[in-house]
C-alpha cells in the first residue's frame, strides 16, 4: 500500500494485471523485446508466491527481472503473520539474488544492485522483498553513483589464447557448423555470428532460445536443431567436423540423447557462465566470455588466416539438403493446418513483428514453421516450458515496442491459463492478437499419448469450452473464428490495420502431429515423421 | 571412483548465506560429506570448508557454482597433499566400569586426544586430527558405548604462503 500510494505521483508507468503470475511474465516479456530490465511487483504472501512461476521462466531462460514483493513487518517477520511468505527462501533457486533490505537507508543500494546483477553477467531476475515498515519508513538517503559488490564477478572478455586455438580449429575445420543459443540474443551479437557464419560459410542452427539470433532467411540458415528440429539439420549437425556453440547449454531437448550427439565433431564452446562449460556436455575448447566479445575475438584472429570463399563443398552440400527440403509440398488436404497458418502469418507480418508462444504443440509449430528474421522476435519460455506464458509476454513485449505487431501464438490449453491478461491488454491499451491454434486438446501431451501410450488419451480433453470469440467479446477485445484460409488472411490484415486486442479462434484437427520429432532419450538420428 | 575433494570458500558472514550455499548443493544435487563455518580472517567473512564425494567433474562444477553466488567471494579445490587438514571431534563414551575407564584413558593417550570432562557415567573426549583418525578412535571405542559424538567437519587450510583470500 504505502508504496503504490507514491507511485501514483511517480513517472513509472504501472500496469494493472489481474494475476501476479501474468505481471512477472510481462516484465519477462518486456525486457527480451527490448534488452531493458523488466519490472514486476506484487504484495506480500499469496502475492509473493503467485509470481514465483514467472521468475522461475525468467530464470531458466536468463531473462532480466527485477522483481518487487511486499513482506510483513520487519518485527512480524518469522510469526506467521498475515499474508507471510519467506518468499527470498521460496525463489531462492529460481533467482540471481535476492534482497531483503532491513532498513529504509538500505534501499537505494538494494534496487541499484538488483538491477545490476539481473542486466549483467549470465542475466536473471532478482528478488527485492522489502518489508511494511521499511516501506513506511522515511530517512535521507543517497542513491550511490555506481555500486560494487565483491562476490559478482563477471567475466565479458575471452582469454586470448583461446580465440587463437578456437580460430586454428575453425580456419582448419572442412564442414564447421554453428549452434546458436540464447546467450547471442543477450548480448546482441547477432550481427558479428552472421559475419561469422559467412566467412566460415558455416551452417547455423539455433536452439529454442537461439531463434532469431541469426535470420533464418539466410541462406546458411537451418532454422532449429533437436527434438523438434527439421531433419535435415539433425542430420546435417552430425556431419559437421567442428560445432561452434555459442551462448547455449546442451540441453536435452536440443541434442537428444547427449552422449549419441556428435561424437565424431570438435566441440567450441562459449558462454559466459563458467558452470555451463562442461556441465552437459565436454568440449575441446572452452571459452568463458560474452557472446559478442568472444565473437568479435574470433573474428579478428580469422581475419588473419582466412578468407571467405565463395563457396565449398560443405557449403554446396547445405544449398543441396536445404533446397531438397524446401521442394518439399505438404499437401494434407486439410484446410487449416498449424504449418500453412504460420507461414502465412510470416508472410503477412512485417519483418520486426513480435511473436510470442505459448507451450506445448503451438510452440514448437510456430519454431519449425514460423521464420524468425530478426533478434528479439521470437519469445518463447524455452527452459521452463511454462504454460501462460506466451499471453502476457505479449503484452510485456508490446509495451517494449508499442509500434510494432505483436501476434501470441497460443493454443487453447495454454492460453487458458493467462487469458484473464485480456483485461489487462485492452485497458491498458496495449494491443496484441492471440492466434490460438484450437485442438480442444493439451495437444502436445496428447501427441505423446498417441505415439507412445497407444492412443490412451488420459486428461487432456479440454472440450469445447469456451468459446473463444465471446470470451473476446466479454472482455472488450475483438474475436474472430476463421474457417478457411482465405479468411484467416483477412483477419490478420484487419487486426494489423485496427490494432485492438485481437482473439483468432483457428480449430485444427486435435489429432494433428508436431512433426519431426525426436523421442525424449534417443538421439537425433531417430526421427519421427 | 568416487573421490573426496576439499574446498575452501570464503563467503559473505550475513544472514542468508548459509540457506542460499546449502540451497544450491541440494538443487545441484552434491553429495556433501561436511561443511565447516566460522569466521573469517576478516570479521566480515565467513570460511566454509567443504567436503564433497565424488567425480573430478563433481568438484569442479560445484566450485564454479559456489563462485557464481553472488555471496561467495572466493571457492578453490584443496589439494591434500598441500593442505593442513583438521576435524574436532568430542565422544561421549560410557565409563562407569573402572577396566572401560583405564582402556579409554589408553587410547587417547594413543590418540593425542584429551579427556574434557568426566562424570560417574560418561567421559569425554576431545580429538583432534584427519577424519580417518577420528573414524578409528570411534570405532575402537564403541564396544564400550557411545553415547554421543559432535564432530566438527574437516576444516583445512592451504601450507605455505598460497591462500583462498581476497585482498582488501
Amino acid at each position: 500500500m504505502p508504496a503504490y500510494d507514491v507511485l501514483l505521483d511517480s513517472e513509472i508507468r504501472h500496469i494493472l494485471v489481474r494475476h501476479e503470475q501474468s505481471a512477472a511474465h510481462m516484465a519477462d516479456g518486456y525486457a527480451r523485446a527490448s534488452g531493458r530490465t523488466g519490472v514486476c511487483m506484487a504484495t506480500s504472501g499469496p502475492g509473493a508466491t503467485n509470481l514465483v512461476t514467472g521468475i522461475a521462466t525468467a530464470h531458466l531462460d536468463s531473462s532480466p527481472v527485477v522483481a518487487i514483493t511486499g513482506q510483513v513487518s520487519t518485527p512480524q517477520i518469522g510469526l506467521d503473520a498475515f499474508q507471510e511468505a519467506d518468499i527470498i527462501g521460496i525463489a531462492s533457486p529460481v533467482t540471481k539474488y535476492s534482497f531483503q533490505p532491513r532498513s529504509v537507508a538500505e534501499i537505494p543500494t538494494a534496487v541499484m544492485k538488483a538491477f545490476y546483477i539481473a542486466s549483467t553477467g549470465r542475466a536473471g531476475p532478482v528478488l527485492i522483498d522489502v518489508p511494511k515498515d521499511v516501506q513506511v519508513d522515511l530517512a535521507e538517503v543517497e542513491y550511490p553513483e555506481k555500486v560494487e559488490i565483491r562476490g559478482y564477478r563477471t567475466v565479458y572478455k575471452p582469454d586470448q589464447e583461446k580465440i587463437n586455438r578456437a580460430a586454428e580449429v575453425l580456419a582448419r575445420a572442412e564442414k564447421p557448423f554453428i549452434l546458436a543459443g540464447g546467450g547471442v540474443t543477450l548480448s546482441n551479437a547477432s550481427h558479428e555470428l552472421q559475419r561469422l557464419a559467412e566467412l566460415l560459410l558455416a551452417p547455423v542452427a539455433t536452439s529454442l532460445m537461439g531463434k532469431g539470433s541469426f535470420p533464418e532467411d539466410h541462406p546458411l540458415s537451418m532454422g532449429m536443431v533437436g527434438m523438434h528440429g527439421s531433419k535435415e539439420t539433425n542430420q546435417l549437425i552430425y556431419e559437421a567436423d567442428v560445432i561452434l556453440a555459442v551462448g547455449c547449454r546442451f540441453t536435452d531437448r536440443t541434442t537428444g540423447r547427449l552422449d549419441e550427439f556428435c561424437p565424431a565433431s570438435h566441440f567450441i564452446h562459449i558462454d559466459i557462465d563458467a558452470t555451463e562449460i562442461g556441465k552437459n556436455k565436454c568440449v575441446e575448447v572452452a571459452i568463458v566470455s560474452d557472446a559478442g566479445h568472444a565473437l568479435r575475438a574470433l573474428l579478428r584472429a580469422l581475419a588473419k588466416n582466412l578468407t571467405a570463399a565463395k563457396d565449398t563443398p560443405w557449403s554446396r552440400k547445405v544449398r543441396e539438403v536445404k533446397e531438397a527440403y524446401a521442394n518439399k509440398i505438404e499437401n494434407s488436404g486439410k484446410e487449416l493446418t498449424p504449418p500453412k497458418v504460420l507461414k502465412e502469418l510470416r508472410r503477412l507480418l512485417p519483418p520486426q513483428a513480435i511473436v510470442t508462444t505459448e507451450v506445448g504443440q503451438n510452440q514448437m509449430w510456430a519454431s519449425l514453421c514460423f521464420r524468425a528474421l530478426r533478434p528479439r522476435t521470437f519469445i518463447t519460455s524455452g527452459g521452463f516450458g511454462c504454460m501462460g506464458f506466451g499471453f502476457p509476454a505479449s503484452i510485456g513485449a508490446k509495451a517494449a515496442k508499442p509500434d510494432v505487431p505483436v501476434f501470441d501464438i497460443a493454443g487453447d490449453g495454454s492460453f487458458m491459463m493467462t487469458e484473464n491478461s485480456l483485461a489487462t491488454s485492452v485497458l491498458e491499451k496495449l494491443p496484441v492478437t492471440v492466434l490460438i491454434l484450437n485442438n480442444r486438446m493439451l495437444g502436445m501431451v496428447a501427441q505423446w499419448q498417441r505415439l507412445f501410450y497407444n492412443r490412451r488419451y488420459s486428461a487432456v480433453k479440454l472440450g469445447e469450452v469456451p468459446d473463444f470469440v465471446k470470451l473476446a467479446g466479454a472482455y472488450g477485445a475483438e474475436g474472430y473464428r476463421v474457417g478457411s484460409m482465405r479468411e484467416f488472411s483477412e483477419v490478420i490484415k484487419k487486426s494489423l490495420r485496427n490494432e485492438v486486442t485481437t482473439v483468432i479462434d483457428v480449430p485444427i484437427d486435435p489429432e494433428e502431429n508436431v512433426l519431426p520429432m525426436v523421442p525424449a532419450g534417443y538421439s537425433l538420428k531417430e526421427v519421427i515423421g | 571412483m568416487a573421490k573426496t575433494f576439499i574446498i575452501s570458500a570464503l563467503v559473505e558472514h550475513k544472514p542468508g548465506v548459509l540457506y542460499k550455499v546449502s540451497n544450491m548443493f541440494w538443487r545441484r544435487g552434491f553429495n556433501i560429506e561436511s561443511v565447516a563455518i566460522g569466521t573469517a580472517e576478516q570479521e566480515d567473512l565467513a570460511r566454509m570448508t567443504i567436503t564433497i564425494k565424488g567425480e573430478e567433474e563433481d568438484a569442479e562444477q560445484l566450485v564454479g557454482q559456489l563462485e557464481k553466488l553472488v555471496d561467495v567471494l572466493k571457492a578453490a579445490r584443496l589439494d591434500q597433499e598441500r593442505a593442513v587438514i583438521r576435524e574436532l571431534a568430542l565422544v561421549k563414551l560410557r565409563a562407569k566400569d573402572p577396566k572401560v575407564r583405564s582402556d579409554i584413558f589408553h587410547y587417547v593417550d594413543v590418540f593425542r586426544g584429551r579427556i574434557v570432562d568426566v562424570s560417574p557415567e560418561t567421559a569425554t573426549v576431545e580429538i583432534v586430527g584427519s577424519k580417518d583418525k577420528i573414524d578409528a578412535f570411534i570405532s575402537l571405542t564403541r564396544s564400550f558405548g557411545v553415547v554421543e559424538v559432535a564432530r566438527t567437519g574437516e576444516t583445512a587450510l592451504i601450507r605455505g604462503p598460497q591462500s583462498v583470500r581476497i585482498d582488501i
